[in-house]
Order: C-alpha cells, then sequence, then structure tokens
C-alpha cells in the first residue's frame, strides 16, 4: 500500500474495525438520519433507522459485519447493508479504526 | 390562510416506511436541510426583479442579540448551514460578527453578495475563513446585460469583487446567475467566465416574487429558452450548481441533476430580516407566514408545529396536475410562480414545460388582480445607477456626466 492512498480510496473490508468518522454529524429523521460531514461538507442520507443504529455501534464492535449481527440485520439483508457501508466509506462518513 | 393550498387529505397521510427520499422528503424533516435568511431589507441595489423588493433597512429587524439567538437555535436543531442573503447582507454593521459568530456554533454560512463590500482586505478573511461560502450575483455576462437589470456599475462591482476573491486564493466561490429572456443565450459565457475566476456557477430561476412580478411577463426565459436551458443543464448540470430550481424542466423528459421537489415549508424555509418564517425565499407574503422567530418556541416551534407547515408536507393529491403524466416528474411545478402570477396551486406553473402554463395564463379572468406581497422595501426615491429595464431614464453617477446643467433648477 502506498502512502499517496486518500481515505476515499480505502475499499470498504467488513471484517476490519470501522467507526462513524470524527468530523461527521448524525440528525435524527424520522426516515432515518441526515449525516453531514464538516470536512468536506457533504451530506447524506441513512434511509433507514436499522443503518442508523448500525453506523452508531460500528465503534463498539470489532468490525462491520459483527455490528450488523449485533444490530439484528439478517443473512437475506447483509448484502444491501454491506453496499450502504461501502457508499459511507466512499464519502468518508465511516472512517477505519486503527485501535484493533 | 391555508386555503388556497392544493387540495390535500383532512386527516395527515401516514409517511411511507423505506422508498425513494424524495418521497421522504414530501413529508418534511425535523429540521431544514438548509435555510434562507434574509439579514436585512437595505441594499445599495435597486435590482428591477429583486424578489424581496429590498432598499430599504426596516427598523423593526432583528438586533444583533435575536440573529445570535437564531443562530444558536439552529444549532441545537443541527442545522448545518445557512443562506444569507437580503437585501445586501454585508450592509449590516455587524455582519462580519454574525459570520464569524454562526461558523462558530458549527453552522456553516453561505452568503450572497452583489460584492460592494468585498474588498480585497475582506476577500482575504474569507479566503481564510472555514465554513464559509460566498456567492457574486450576476445577470448578466457582460454590462450590458447585467447593469439593465442589476444597475449601472453593479456589473464593475461584481468583477471587483470576483477579481478579489480568487486573488485572495478564496476556494469554491459562487457566480449566482438568475436566468432571465435576457441572459438565457449567455450559459456558455457565464461557464467560461466562472471557470475564469476558479469558481462554480449556480444558476437558479427567476420568479414573479417581489419586484419581479413586475418584470416577469417581460423576462422569463421563452418555451424555446426553456428547452435550450434543459439540454444545456442535461450536459452541464453535474458541474453546475441549481438546488431545486428547474425541477419544473424535468417534464422535458429526463430528471435533471438537484432536487426535484418543491422544497418550500419541507426542507426549506425562509427567515426574513424581521424574524418571520415563510415557507421559501420566493414567497414573502402573508399567505405563506409561518411564525416569527420571535414568538414563543422560537424558529423550531415554527418549523415543526405550524399549521401551513404541516399542510405543504400532506401529499398534493387532487387538481389538474396530479391527472397529468409528468406529474411525477415535476410535481406540478413551483408554488410561489404560480401564486404570484394568479394561477392556481393545484394547476400548472405558469412555465409548465408541457405547455399548460401558457394556456392557464391565458385563461385567466381580465380582471384578474394577482396576489401582490404588502411587504415592500423598495427605495421610495431614485437609486443611484437604477436598472434601465423599466424604461425609467437612470441617475447619472455623476450629475455632470449628463451635462453641466442637467437637474438643476434654474427658475
Amino acid at each position: 500500500m502506498t502512502t499517496a492512498v486518500s481515505p476515499a480510496e480505502v475499499a470498504f473490508d467488513p471484517a476490519a474495525p470501522w467507526r462513524r468518522a470524527r468530523s461527521v454529524a448524525l440528525r435524527p429523521e424520522p426516515f432515518g438520519a441526515l449525516v453531514y460531514h464538516f470536512g468536506n461538507r457533504k451530506l447524506s442520507f441513512l434511509k433507514s433507522k436499522t443503518l442508523v443504529a448500525v453506523v452508531e455501534a460500528l465503534a463498539d464492535h470489532p468490525s462491520a459485519s459483527a455490528t450488523l449481527v449485533a444490530c439484528g440485520v439478517t443473512q437475506a439483508q447483509r448484502p444491501a447493508y454491506e453496499k450502504a457501508l461501502a457508499d459511507l466509506a466512499r464519502s468518508q462518513m465511516i472512517e477505519r479504526r486503527t485501535d484493533a | 390562510m391555508t386555503a388556497l393550498l392544493p387540495p390535500r387529505p383532512t386527516t395527515p397521510a401516514e409517511r411511507p416506511v423505506g422508498g425513494r427520499l424524495v418521497d421522504q422528503f414530501e413529508y418534511g424533516l425535523d429540521a431544514p436541510i438548509c435555510l434562507t435568511w434574509e439579514l436585512t431589507y437595505a441594499c445599495n441595489l435597486a435590482c428591477a426583479h429583486c424578489l424581496s423588493s429590498s432598499g430599504r433597512r426596516d427598523p423593526n429587524e432583528l438586533s444583533t442579540a435575536e440573529a445570535e439567538a437564531v443562530i444558536d437555535e439552529l444549532q441545537r436543531m443541527q442545522v448545518f448551514y445557512v443562506n444569507v442573503g437580503g437585501g445586501e447582507p454585508t450592509v449590516r454593521p455587524d455582519f462580519w460578527h454574525l459570520l464569524d459568530y454562526a461558523i462558530g456554533q458549527d453552522v456553516g454560512v453561505k452568503f450572497s453578495t452583489n460584492g460592494i463590500k468585498l474588498d480585497k482586505a475582506r476577500a482575504a478573511q474569507l479566503a481564510r475563513t472555514d465554513y464559509v461560502d460566498v456567492q457574486i450575483s450576476l445577470d448578466g455576462a457582460t454590462a450590458e446585460v447585467n447593469d439593465r437589470v442589476r444597475g449601472t456599475g453593479s456589473y464593475a462591482t461584481a468583477m471587483r469583487a470576483l477579481e478579489n476573491l480568487a486573488e485572495a486564493g478564496m476556494k469554491d466561490f459562487k457566480v449566482s446567475v438568475v436566468v432571465t429572456r435576457e441572459n438565457a443565450g449567455q450559459l456558455d459565457q457565464f461557464k467560461a467566465l466562472t471557470d475564469s475566476f476558479g469558481a462554480q456557477l449556480r444558476i437558479t430561476r427567476l420568479r414573479p416574487s417581489g419586484r419581479g412580478a413586475d418584470v416577469w411577463d417581460e423576462l422569463h426565459p421563452t418555451m424555446a429558452q426553456q428547452r435550450e436551458l434543459y439540454t444545456w443543464l442535461l450536459a452541464n448540470g453535474d458541474g453546475v450548481l441549481t438546488g431545486d430550481s428547474f425541477f419544473h424542466l424535468s417534464a422535458f423528459g429526463e430528471a435533471l441533476p438537484g432536487l426535484n421537489l418543491c422544497g418550500a415549508g419541507r426542507v426549506v424555509c425562509l427567515i426574513d430580516p424581521v424574524g418571520d418564517v415563510y415557507a421559501c425565499p420566493f414567497a414573502i407574503h402573508e399567505n405563506f407566514l409561518a411564525g416569527n422567530v420571535r414568538d414563543e418556541g422560537g424558529f423550531q416551534r415554527v418549523w415543526q408545529s405550524s399549521e401551513l407547515f404541516a399542510d405543504l408536507r400532506n401529499p398534493q393529491t387532487g387538481g389538474a396536475c396530479t391527472k397529468c403524466a409528468h406529474f411525477d416528474a415535476c410535481r406540478g411545478g413551483c408554488m410561489a410562480a404560480k401564486f404570484f402570477t394568479g394561477l392556481p396551486l393545484d394547476g400548472p406553473d405558469p412555465e409548465c414545460v408541457q405547455g399548460y402554463g401558457e394556456s392557464a395564463l391565458a385563461a385567466r379572468d381580465l380582471e384578474l388582480v394577482t396576489p401582490r406581497s404588502h411587504i415592500d422595501h423598495s427605495h421610495s426615491g431614485p437609486v443611484r445607477g437604477q436598472p434601465t429595464l423599466l424604461g425609467i431614464p437612470s441617475i447619472p453617477a455623476k450629475i455632470c456626466d449628463e451635462s453641466p446643467l442637467a437637474g438643476i433648477d434654474l427658475r
């Protein structure tokens, strides 16, 4: 891995530990949440309350996969949630933890 | 007050679970995504199409302390940024203080200005400040086209401000254009001009709001120009900001980049200089007044509990447009555009690209008096360099520019 890789290019690895990015705020909404990144000023939306719970719980689990299990995401729903998390990783709304 | 809104179910419809974001937005949010806040009605210019009929300061405008309280509230509600405008916001003596205060409270500011106060020092200050965006208003890619609407000298003022921002190394500043019949052919020129400053182009729709009502017939783009604009946006739209301005053009076929929904009272609103909260910046009229930030419960109560906003968050169920094949694309268009041209709110937008707007306008009762806002802060006397669009002779910048004897009463 070269040092020139920016966080945006880091591929999403469900086995890795993640968290909501430190410069990101979540605002609860009836359908889920609005996500705002104070650094790049990007706005995004979490379209389900379970996804909100997942993003908030990422930091408490050893991996994204473990978080999905803990939040009750079924096997059938997993691909959709992993894709949503990959999108959030690409837009820097969630970031890799280095503690594990 | 809400009798004029299109037919909606008497009991509020239940918000769907999941589905498209645009459908969720229709039911409103707990706080606006962003809102427009006009800090003052005072303005050094007298643009012919001013949507807020600005000119003179209102003696009842929010004080510095009251404005700070609004910012505190926006922070609590997690409104992450506001669009600040006016009038000309920078003529408020506490403008720079309020800008810093908002940023300090995590409320980002994007402000619109004609550039009058953006000298080199202010440009450098802005370039150093994170979390602030500047939009310079320009309604012609040439001085000739711009100044006819915005007033003599306003093009030069905007260019000086743009040069100062570029020279100071400001990033991501915007050139903000209202598309008119007179500048619709200049889109490529606007893009080139904007690019030359390293800025970004933002284009919005002319509304018949404020003094815009007086010039709308003359200035709103023709159907052919709307078609060209649509084609241009499809080709260039990703690099150009439009907000929710042109969703009515989606009925030409493809959805345009940006929000294809009327956000009024659902995801956006306006706080005017005296603290009145309207459904949108183009709807300064008592019919669209939801409350005042000075009322008990402040802005949050107005946003979350006003009867008007609750009504707007109840999706439209009846009316001519809901039966149209394009309703899902354009959603009936702009509420303010219909209202101020005297059209019913559940019918077509006056600029409906399927042509229903033209026939609706033609079918208006000849006796019809279009609604007018009672809020008017227009300058009461002549303004230096005022726009020539209305056929009013402009006041020469110096009286002697025209004739040494001009304006002198020799009796």
